[in-house]
């Protein structure tokens, strides 16, 4: 059902966690639909240098965050916001379609933990 | 690899295996007049008997169909007049389905609600019947949750009632009684992959004297019910399958129960877990739980990776993206519906391997936990 890179990224999660530290946190999803999605992210310069998450759902949903996470590590914020949700599914080599509201979930939680830390800094 | 997905499916197994090799060479049509055409027929005749001797019914009460879902199709759909239909809410999609379709013909179904537990209440039942109700279809055993219905006072008040009863007993055959006459039904579904016998065939049972109409027409076999040449390795296979189930029955439920109670007395354990189903009127192979603030699916594919299988209901499992109509039906919150994991035990499986399933779902469901953005609340 999966691909070899789905199921790497749900076995071995990149960059899981919460970020105590963070400048900027975004949630997207319900529990009642099965899937919840919180991104955290650590801002320096314009870059985000380090990225956490928690996700409740299935493996698709957790393989997605963690992909977008290895996917904006580094990169600037105006880059990270560029990210599409065509572009997490050929990283992750393919998703069922059934399974690709997913990265819509992640890009919303992401999107909105980059709000959240430009309101911040307002 | 640990199997706990028994009512997914089973392993055919050894002394099944033997009789449907040799079945192979018997190659002739049983609707053949030769010698080779009457050894074929000879076979699927004896299979049948071995199947009424199992379902306490005789010979010619036994429809061989494709398997449960055809079987329950035929029941449903071969309905000769239209009218009042009753399904409980609860059903397999292979009952719901068809009663979906009958709809569209000019029947009136409505679904009878269950309790928390999962039961169907007879009373409610002889509330629910009208004067044009045709056909009421209760399982005997919910295919999720495990729970067992009062088939026989159901079948009482239908019988009171003058109206069919039909019972889905895919889960039940082979691991508790299914005996019709008993049951008051009047149609009974089993399958053979459930209880270690081929796939591609199962049964119904039709009272003597209850009129079907047939889904396939053709040549006419399985009197009139069923046509299309006889699948008779299949049927050997099943046959077989059915003699040893029954045979073993009590001994083998009295094992799996043990284990069961053991599955479920450990899994209980799991914080923020509960078990789904009734706690006694159950299957003897069937635990069913949920685990909060996780999703069933990852879990079990976490499972299977440390060699475990077994299922979810859960929505993100579902081509649906819906959580499980069992589910619902008995009242589970959506969020608690999608942490929904079954595990079904069968002849493999040994008190070890229960041992090792319970730790491996207390790591899974620990692991998953860290994930989760929801620790210890919604």
């Amino acid at each position: 059902m999966y691909s070899e890179k789905v199921m790497d990224h749900f076995r071995n999660p990149r960059n899981q966690g919460k970020l105590e530290d963070a400048d900027g946190v975004g949630t997207a999803g319900n529990p009642i639909c099965g899937d919840v999605m919180r991104f955290y992210i650590k801002v320096r310069n314009g870059k985000i240098i380090k990225t956490g998450w928690e996700t409740f759902g299935c493996a698709a949903a957790i393989a997605t965050s963690s992909a977008l996470s290895e996917m904006i590590t580094g990169k600037s914020l105006e880059e990270a916001r560029k990210v599409t949700r065509e572009a997490i599914a050929e990283y992750l080599g393919g998703l069922p379609p059934i399974k690709k509201h997913c990265t819509s979930l992640a890009l919303e939680a992401l999107k909105k933990a980059i709000k959240n830390y430009e309101e911040a800094g307002k | 690899m640990i199997y706990l997905d028994h009512a997914a499916t089973t392993p055919v197994r050894k002394e099944v295996l033997e009789a449907v090799t040799e079945a192979f060479e018997i190659f002739g049509n049983p609707s053949s007049l030769h010698a080779a055409g009457t050894k074929a027929r000879e076979a699927v005749e004896e299979s049948r008997e071995t199947l009424a001797r199992a379902l306490r019914c005789s010979p010619e009460e036994v429809v061989f169909t494709s398997g449960g879902t055809e079987a329950n199709n035929l029941a449903l759909k071969g309905l000769p007049e239209r009218g009042h239909v009753l399904v409980s809410s609860i059903e397999h999609p292979s009952v719901l389905e068809p009663a979906g379709s009958l709809e569209k013909l000019g029947f009136e179904v409505e679904r009878i609600p269950v309790d928390r537990f999962g039961l169907v209440d007879p009373e409610r039942v002889a509330e629910m019947i009208r004067k044009d109700t045709v056909l009421v279809s209760v399982m005997h055993a919910n295919n999720e949750i495990g729970t067992v219905q009062p088939v026989r006072e159901i079948g009482k008040v239908c019988r009171d009632s003058g109206v069919l009863l039909h019972v889905d007993a895919v889960q039940t055959f082979g691991k508790i009684e299914v005996d019709p006459k008993r049951m008051n039904a009047d149609l009974v579904s089993v399958s053979s992959h459930k209880i270690y016998g081929p796939k591609g065939v199962g049964a119904l049972f039709v009272r003597e004297g209850v009129k079907l109409k047939p889904l396939l027409s053709g040549g006419g076999q399985e009197r009139g019910l069923r046509s299309g040449t006889e699948n008779v390795q299949g049927i050997v296979g099943f046959a077989k399958a059915a003699e040893l189930a029954v045979a073993e029955m009590e001994t083998e439920s009295r094992r799996l129960e043990r284990l069961r109670d053991r599955l479920i007395s450990g899994l209980s354990e799991i914080p923020d877990s509960f078990l789904n189903g009734h706690p006694k009127k159950r299957l003897p192979n069937n635990a069913h739980f949920c685990f909060r603030f996780i999703e069933g699916e990852s879990a079990v594919l976490m499972l299977s990776e440390e060699g475990i299988m077994v299922s979810t209901a859960s929505a993100c499992s579902s081509r649906k993206l819906e959580p499980s109509h069992v589910l619902r039906a008995i009242g589970l919150r959506r969020e608690e519906a999608h942490g929904s994991v079954r595990y079904t035990l069968g002849l493999g499986n040994t008190k070890e391997q229960v041992e090792k399933a319970i730790e491996a779902t207390e790591r899974v469901v620990e692991k998953l936990r860290e994930i989760s953005p929801f620790k210890g609340k919604w």
